[in-house]
């Protein structure tokens, strides 16, 4: 009978008395929340994927509230999500500037050619360790083994016919598909730019055209198309301007490689409208 | 003595290695060991508990179970110990670094209910270690654990890209897997120098 005793009161003699400890130390280790900062992070998309600058929304939610950030960086929640954020700091909603998206300066994948047969990790960092320069015999060309698609939290990058591809529409801009990126191909450029060059090589042309059946060459038919100064040709490769691009397409329609990207065109060959 | 405390450590890391050999803990081993840093982290938060659990069991067991012949509680009075500290290492992981108590989520509760930190109180009693030793068991045990999910993070972070039939996809090649590292760990069953 006496254990019976001892056991109640030795275990609850030593419950009481981890008990007031540890409601002593959740008086000492208390985590102050915010409130506007949980609600900040129930509306951004949670996504994570750091395009307005932290390491994730809840990063994000924590510099808002502690009044260290802008109210409209989050990309990826547009507009509507500035406006809410706004409301609950109580601070004039403003909306997103500028509205960035990917780009992928290359469009070889299967228009170019192979050095060799590459059967290692599907990945584009192990591939492009192989041989130097990855598989691909353009050293700064899309491996297509698509670790930006993997990298990207919202599921906007794609690889189409060996090279990746950013849906330009619904790309929030956040970037985390060129942190991917072991070949440096993926771009922040302005929604409203149309146009764009789908490739990096500075190759000149004879020794790229061997290998490459859409790289730019640095003909300067384009610039010498352009009408508005938006375009020239540095270290054999045409590069734009969007400052002074008017996104006519006429560089479009003129390139011989067919490598100068409308965005506003979803198939290849299509003739480009006129913006006017 | 010192030879003595070498064999706990080394019997603990891998001869009778928790997860390969005792198969304890096999709930965090296998729900935490997608990454390698949050492995690590589990790993590291296990073996705190597990010697941090090990000193007070064997102070519970010596001071209280045995002088007023109650060692009959001894898991109650285990598992009290034990929730109490992960309660404790709960709150200050929260206070002090938010981002591995987030990165190890649910689990971190869990270590309550781990079989691993249970397992090392009671086997400390039954081996009749002192004090040190338990202490040692405990810590070189949580280490074992440690290495155990870091090896098998390892393969799993790699058989992420591998090209493997699809039925296996996700827990099956995980389990295959860490059944591998468990017959490399057999390997270790001859190592008993002392």
């Amino acid at each position: 009978m006496l254990t019976v005793v001892y056991a109640v009161v030795v275990l609850g003699l030593v419950a009481a008395v981890f008990g007031f400890i540890l409601a002593y130390a959740s008086k000492v280790f208390a985590v102050k929340v915010d409130e506007r900062e949980e609600a900040i992070a129930s509306i951004l998309p949670g996504a994570n994927c750091g395009g307005c600058g932290y390491a994730g929304c809840g990063a994000y939610a924590a510099a808002i509230a502690a009044g260290k950030a802008p109210t409209n960086a989050c990309a990826a929640g547009g507009n509507s999500v500035a406006a809410k954020i706004a409301e609950i700091m109580g601070t004039e909603s403003s909306d997103i500037s500028i509205r960035n998206v990917a780009f992928v300066k290359c469009a070889g994948g299967d228009n170019t050619q192979r050095k060799f047969d590459y059967l290692g990790l599907k990945d584009c960092l192990s591939a492009s360790r192989v041989g130097g320069t990855g598989p691909l015999a353009c050293p700064s060309g899309c491996l297509g083994y698509g670790s930006c698609v993997a990298a990207c939290p919202f599921g906007h990058i794609s690889v189409k016919n060996g090279v990746a591809v950013v849906d330009h529409e619904n790309c929030v801009g956040c970037m985390a598909c060129a942190d991917a990126c072991p070949k440096h191909l993926i771009v922040k450029v302005p929604y409203e730019a149309d146009i764009n060059i789908s490739c990096s090589s500075k190759e000149k042309g004879a020794a790229l055209r061997k290998y490459c059946n859409i790289g730019c060459l640095g003909c300067h038919i384009c610039e010498k198309t352009c009408q508005h100064d938006a375009i020239h040709v540095i270290d054999n490769l045409a590069v734009i301007d969007h400052s002074k691009c008017t996104s006519c397409g006429e560089c479009v329609a003129k390139c011989p490689r067919h490598l100068i990207h409308d965005a506003r065109l979803n198939t290849e060959g299509e003739t480009p409208q006129s913006a006017d | 003595m010192l030879t003595n405390i070498l064999s706990i450590s080394l019997g603990a890391i891998l001869i009778e290695n928790f997860i390969f050999s005792q198969f304890l803990g096999i709930c965090p081993f296998m729900g935490v060991s997608k990454k390698m840093d949050t492995a690590m982290g589990m790993g590291l938060a296990v073996t705190f508990v597990m010697g941090v659990a090990s000193m007070f069991t064997w102070l519970v067991n010596e001071f209280l179970l045995i002088p007023f012949e109650i060692e009959y509680m001894q898991t109650v009075a285990y598992i009290l110990v034990i929730a109490a500290l992960v309660q404790f290492v709960e709150m200050f992981l929260k206070k002090s670094i938010p981002s591995l108590y987030q990165a190890l989520g649910i689990y971190l509760p869990l270590i309550t209910t781990n079989c691993a930190v249970l397992g090392v109180a009671v086997l400390n009693t039954q081996n009749g270690y002192n004090f040190i030793e338990s202490v040692v068991y405990g810590v070189t045990g949580g280490l074992g654990f440690t290495l155990a999910i870091l090896l098998f993070a390892s393969v799993r972070e790699r058989t992420e890209f591998a090209e493997y039939p699809k039925p296996f996809e996700g827990f099956p090649i995980a389990l295959v897997s860490a059944g591998l590292i468990a017959l490399a760990f057999m390997g270790f069953t001859g190592l008993k120098i002392w």
